[in-house]
């Protein structure tokens, strides 16, 4: 079993872009796209250096749902400022300490960071132990950092690092 | 009712799209600027692939999913865009309307993009 599924997660994400792709729904396809999933994800298995561990499936989906609609909210936040005087606006950098080790749950919360609220991640230090973020307008910036690191890196951290 | 909630959905991601542009005009140095188009678009971008699911989902040919996969798609490269412009933009010490935290290595600040190819190192994590 383990052989011939290193990463039954995997074949099953595959085999879902597979019929996302070819946008029908058959018996045939759906056969198709789980053997897809399963020969690529057996494949190249050794090419990925750090197998990514979901422990809190349930947590991950919540998570999900909080980005997307932060997502719309950022939106209307960003369409109002630049639709309002850009005199008035408060760009700032903040360092936002990392505890998270993980390659993978520190480039999806750069990812979250740039898609959420009027922020965009623009530097990982060598080190991994600070994220630089430029904020369009924040009034506070230690208090954006501890938004970040309480709504966004907790999760990750708890999903990817328990 | 379906038009009238395809052409609010159309018409909304037309409106957040051509937000997103106006804000590369309006937003006055390079870091502000990358804000419009990776955030304002999204959501434009988003009202118009689910007006597009929508529409063809309801045309009796099977329902359309094709769009998920194009909002995947941006939301993984819109952020990982956004963030090697931006920090292309620190290696170049663009000029920037905030200052840059101490301790970061371009904090000669001002509005000097002199020496660009000084130093390439360290950053190849």
């Amino acid at each position: 079993m383990r052989r011939w599924l290193p990463h039954p997660l995997i074949a099953l994400a595959l085999a879902a872009v597979w019929l996302l792709l070819a946008n029908r729904f058959s018996p045939g396809h759906i056969l198709l796209g789980l053997v897809l999933g399963v020969a690529i994800s057996r494949f190249g298995a050794r090419f990925w250096l750090e197998i990514p561990r979901v422990h809190r499936p349930l947590l991950l989906l919540r998570f999900i749902g909080v980005v997307l609609s932060d997502i719309v909210v950022a939106n209307l936040a960003v369409a109002r400022r630049i639709l309002g005087s850009p005199e008035r606006l408060r760009p700032v950098f903040v360092r936002v300490p990392l505890a998270l080790t993980s390659d993978l749950a520190i480039s999806l919360l750069a990812n979250t960071i740039c898609l959420t609220p009027g922020t965009v991640s623009s530097r990982l230090s060598p080190d991994r132990a600070h994220l630089l973020v430029h904020a369009l307008d924040a009034a506070d910036a230690t208090e954006l950092a501890a938004t970040i690191k309480r709504r966004y890196e907790a999760p990750l951290r708890e999903i990817f690092e328990p | 009712m379906l038009d009238a909630l395809l052409s609010f959905l159309i018409l909304t991601g037309a409106i957040f799209t051509f937000i997103g542009s106006l804000g590369l005009v309006r937003l006055r140095d390079f870091y502000t600027r990358l804000h419009g188009p990776t955030k304002a678009t999204t959501l434009g971008v988003g009202s118009l692939l689910i007006a597009s699911s929508l529409f063809f989902s309801t045309r009796g040919e099977g329902v359309s999913l094709h769009e998920v996969l194009v909002t995947l798609f941006l939301f993984i490269t819109a952020p990982v865009s956004a963030h090697l412009l931006s920090k292309a933009a620190l290696h170049l010490k663009l000029h920037s309307l905030a200052p840059l935290p101490q301790g970061e290595r371009s904090e000669s600040s001002g509005p000097n993009r002199s020496t660009v190819s000084q130093n390439s190192e360290r950053d190849a994590q």
